[in-house]
């Protein structure tokens, strides 16, 4: 049975950060993931990552902006402790090797970005998440002998012992369906959001919130579910997204009259406003008649410099060509608002630490929360690199004081009866898990997307609650044990349909518009009944909820305009 | 909606079969991908079909398998296009989209391969992590910003694997560190902050499965979903090894590949009566300088020549005879002279994160000129070199 001090649950950025930063403090570490580590999904973030490392920037005004991003939802707190922290976790990358673009005197150059009062994005062409997370990559594989690779090892479930500590999981062997537990005196999740409950997503298949759904069924309180982040370009069918750098790169906005449209909603930042502003305005475009007859606005890239489309922008040439048929140098591409980004996740302290002792989380599974109402683009990267960091740092801390808690085989029996249970369904009564799903996605895309109403968000729940019901008739085909994609893909949707239903349970409750919810019922922003944090822990009747108050440190509340 | 046929390599490991064809009909808008039909299949049809798959945008390099017999990404292919291809190399103008497995790599089940046994190990064989000289500083790496995005062009691998499953190379030496583990090794090699420079090109050069083993046949190139070009980054380590660092590699890669450029700079094409001798004791000034292990490798060369000979690779005798070797007509091997002085003027990459797409050339960057300049040594003037006397 493996045992390890500290057991990291996905290996994309904040996985891959915290196994280094656990195994530096010089304790046993094993790092998991569903697929290979260099498929995750930490690859798709494009545009950079934030820090304010240049001359004349300070971690205030990042924090300043973080805080205004997050409608003032933030925890102040650990947003301080990031933007910070910020400048050291860019060069320690850096030393490590990430090929970070570089100005004229080849020192370190940055991008503007959205919602930012300086440019302070630091990048590597528009596949900055792919080259920081493959540089983490190769030291993993440098430090082999004190980090265990687990690669494609799905996780179950997590494992309490007798006091209530987390002392370990169940994985099975992609490969060859082996079921273990794996014992740990602490585990990190890391496995990253849940954007696959929405259809479309610029999320990969992989994003079906493992973690999340994982430590709610073990009892962790999830934390402001209802803050879903669309990004306002994404591809209209396939829902790919076109990173923000385009538009950090001067890129703009037309609606189908050939209007700058965010003149009218943000005329200072323009493009550059917070994601959540954005893709209001572009939604609000749409649904008044003045988009495109395919429900999409544009994105005018061919203002920007041809030879600096190639040097900064080539992944977006790319996906244009490939697939939308558009050659963005040029003409403008059509593009919508889509599923992007889930805020909320399990509740966690500044290190990482969640309600469940030795039981951690760190990056997009968790909610610190640094990202409140609505996410600051590249701060996403930061996220997961600082709270992986110090999750690892802090979990080698408490292996080192703590013994491994006791585990019983029961769990892992459990694990394969529910297994086996799975596999040997009825074909001739439900329907397929993979119909189950795409149900799932279409209501969710519907009912709880850029603008909410209570009607709306009650449908999405009755159905979804539907789906849960029937959830444990629902079959699949692969009855194997080598490579079983099909059976995952069954786990997965469980957790999915537990998530789903707390993301409609806290737009529900959430009875004002703030950041990503907005609620045509409930049009403003309520700072006196609604400045706290929507808490969901498990029970039998589903999720309960409770409230936290919101860490305030040197910035109140205010009016947000960009 | 238009519906395609997927004819899929299926191998289920758990049944005792061997591997089997199956077709599978799909509905899929034409602008969908190849994977959008597999995994329509998977969803609708029969769930034991597996695939690798997550991003469906080409960035996660899960979905490397071989469509018509060429391999790339299934989420990059789009379905109509893969069908237009398949009737184009069918007899009767319509076939089937034929989906495969990689190549050169074990078949896990279905389109699910062992990269890990081929692929991965021969990337930690080039010790991929940056091994810089003393202490970082305190700050960045003072860098040229351009030496950023020309290893930029390697970081965009994705470790899908489609270089490996096209490489001819590795088909013949399984052994070969291969086209992904060496364009990876480019990676730190033309990184200024990497300290290991030198050693890292002289064990590339030594090992006999390294950078001299790709015959250059562009596979990996054409396989490439996103343009790292992996010959290209092994051709930048050859040119390192042999001019920059001036390593002689055991394997004569080195001398072999001079030796090449050498005989079509003088005679245009390939004189294969030359191209050996050359090889191992080039002829520099009248005077044949053999390497050190010239009569060995001469020697262990005449059965790959004798087995030329009878299959008929080397297809007439008399080319093998010294001086029966045809010229060039008119002026033409004044222009290949031109080209060789171009190329070795313009040390120039072509790095699409410079160049952009190659169509943009048309129109963007301006191309110099391949015609010589007014001030270029006229081709008469130069001196016959003793080597070409001998050929006559």
């Amino acid at each position: 049975m493996p045992k390890h001090d500290v057991l990291v649950i996905g290996a994309g950025l904040a996985g891959q950060r915290a196994a280094l930063a656990a195994a530096e403090e010089g304790v046993s570490v094993g790092i998991v993931s569903k697929v290979h580590p260099v498929r995750s999904h930490s690859n798709a973030a494009q545009g950079g990552i934030n820090a304010a490392l240049q001359e004349g920037d300070s971690w205030e005004s990042h924090a300043f902006d973080t805080v205004k991003g997050s409608d003032y939802l933030g925890d102040q707190d650990a947003i301080e402790i990031m933007c910070r922290e910020a400048p050291d976790e860019i060069l320690h990358l850096e030393h490590l090797g990430v090929t970070f673009h570089r100005n004229d005197e080849g020192k370190l150059g940055t991008r503007a970005f959205g919602g930012a009062s300086q440019a302070r994005t630091y990048y590597v062409a528009d596949i900055t998440g792919q080259a920081i997370m493959h540089v983490l990559y190769e030291q993993l594989m440098k430090y082999s002998e004190l980090i265990s690779r687990y690669e494609e090892y799905f996780t179950t479930g997590l494992v309490l012992d007798d006091e209530g500590r987390c002392a370990g999981a169940v994985l099975r062997n992609v490969s060859d369906g082996s079921m273990e537990l794996f014992e740990a005196k602490n585990v990190i999740l890391a496995s990253g959001g849940n954007g696959q409950i929405w259809q479309p997503t610029t999320n990969a298949l992989i994003c079906t919130g493992d973690g999340i759904g994982m430590a709610y069924r073990v009892g962790a309180p999830l934390m402001d579910m209802e803050m879903i982040q669309y990004h306002p370009t994404t591809l209209a069918k396939k829902g790919f997204l076109i990173t923000e750098g385009a538009r950090g790169e001067g890129a703009h906005l037309l609606n189908a009259q050939g209007e700058r449209f965010m003149e009218r909603y943000a005329p200072n930042k323009m493009e550059l406003a917070s994601r959540d502003v954005v893709s209001r305005a572009e939604q609000t475009e749409i649904n008044e008649g003045r988009g495109f007859d395919d429900g999409t606005v544009s994105l005018d890239i061919t203002v920007v410099p041809r030879k600096r489309i190639h040097e900064a922008l080539r992944e977006i040439v790319l996906v244009g060509r490939d697939f939308a048929g558009v050659d963005i140098t040029r003409e403008p591409i059509r593009i919508k608002p889509g599923n992007h980004y889930t805020m909320g996740g399990v509740k966690t302290d500044v290190n990482g630490a969640t309600t469940i002792p030795g039981l951690y989380a760190a990056g997009e599974v968790a909610c610190v929360s640094v990202h409140g109402g609505n996410r600051l683009g590249a701060n996403s990267l930061l996220d997961t690199l600082i709270f992986g960091r110090r999750s690892g740092e802090h979990a080698a801390a408490r292996a080192k004081q703590v013994e491994h808690g006791r585990t019983s085989d029961a769990v892992l029996a459990d694990s394969e009866l529910e297994i086996a249970e799975l596999i040997g369904r009825d074909h001739t009564k439900g329907r397929r898990v993979s119909v189950l799903r795409k149900e799932l996605g279409d209501t969710m895309d519907r009912f709880v997307a850029v603008f909410r109403d209570e009607a709306g968000i009650q449908t999405a729940l009755d159905r979804v609650k539907a789906l849960q019901e029937e959830y444990p008739s629902a079959y699949i085909d692969d009855q194997g044990t080598v490579f079983n994609q099909d059976v995952l893909g069954a786990i997965e949707l469980g957790f999915m349909l537990e998530q789903a239903e707390c993301t409609c349970v806290g737009a529900l409750h959430r009875t004002e518009s703030r950041g990503a919810q907005y609620r045509t019922d409930y049009p403003e922003r309520n700072d006196e009944e609604w400045l706290k944090h929507i808490d969901l822990t498990r029970s039998e009747d589903g999720p309960e909820v409770s409230y936290s108050p919101v860490t305030i440190t040197q910035w109140q509340p205010m009016e947000r305009t960009y | 909606m238009p519906e395609y046929t997927l004819k899929v390599r299926r191998y289920q490991p758990e049944s005792g079969e061997g591997p089997y064809w199956q077709e599978f009909n799909v509905d899929l808008d034409p602008d969908l991908s190849v994977l959008d039909g597999l995994l329509q299949v998977r969803d609708r049809q029969d769930g034991t079909l597996v695939v690798r798959c997550s991003c469906r945008a080409a960035i996660c390099g899960s979905c490397g398998t071989k469509i018509n017999g060429q391999s790339g990404l299934a989420c990059k292919t789009l379905i109509s296009e893969a069908q237009e291809d398949a009737d184009r190399r069918s007899t009767n103008g319509s076939a089937p989209i034929v989906v495969e497995p990689m190549g050169n790599m074990p078949v896990v089940k279905d389109l699910v391969t062992d990269m890990e046994s081929t692929h991965w190990e021969k990337i930690r064989r080039v010790t991929p992590w940056l091994l810089p000289e003393g202490d970082p500083p305190e700050r960045e790496y003072i860098v040229p910003p351009e030496s950023m995005i020309d290893i930029t062009q390697s970081m965009a691998c994705i470790q899908c694997g489609a270089c490996v499953s096209s490489c001819l190379s590795m088909e013949a030496d399984p052994e070969f560190i291969g086209p992904a583990a060496l364009a990876k090794a480019y990676r730190f090699v033309g990184d200024p902050r990497d300290g290991d420079t030198k050693e890292r090109l002289y064990d590339l050069a030594q090992d006999p499965h390294g950078i001299y083993d790709c015959t250059h046949c562009f596979s990996c190139v054409d396989a490439c979903p996103k343009g790292v070009a992996p010959m290209d980054q092994i051709m930048r380590l050859r040119r390192k090894a042999g001019d920059d660092e001036d390593i002689d590699d055991d394997n004569n890669g080195r001398r072999h590949e001079l030796a090449f450029t050498k005989i079509i700079e003088r005679k245009g094409t390939l004189d294969e009566s030359l191209l050996l001798q050359e090889s191992y004791a080039s002829g520099i000034k009248g005077k044949l300088i053999p390497t050190p292990g010239a009569i060995k490798g001469l020697v262990g060369s005449l059965p790959t020549a004798v087995r030329g000979i009878r299959t008929g690779k080397m297809r007439s005798l008399s080319k093998l005879i010294p001086g029966v070797h045809p010229k060039l007509p008119g002026d033409s091997q004044k222009h290949v002279r031109n080209i060789y002085e171009h190329a070795e003027s313009h040390r120039e990459e072509l790095n699409l994160y410079i160049t952009g797409e190659e169509e943009a050339l048309e129109e963007g960057a301006p191309e110099e000129p391949l015609e010589p300049e007014a001030d270029l040594t006229p081709e008469a003037e130069v001196e016959p070199e003793p080597d070409e006397e001998r050929g006559r």
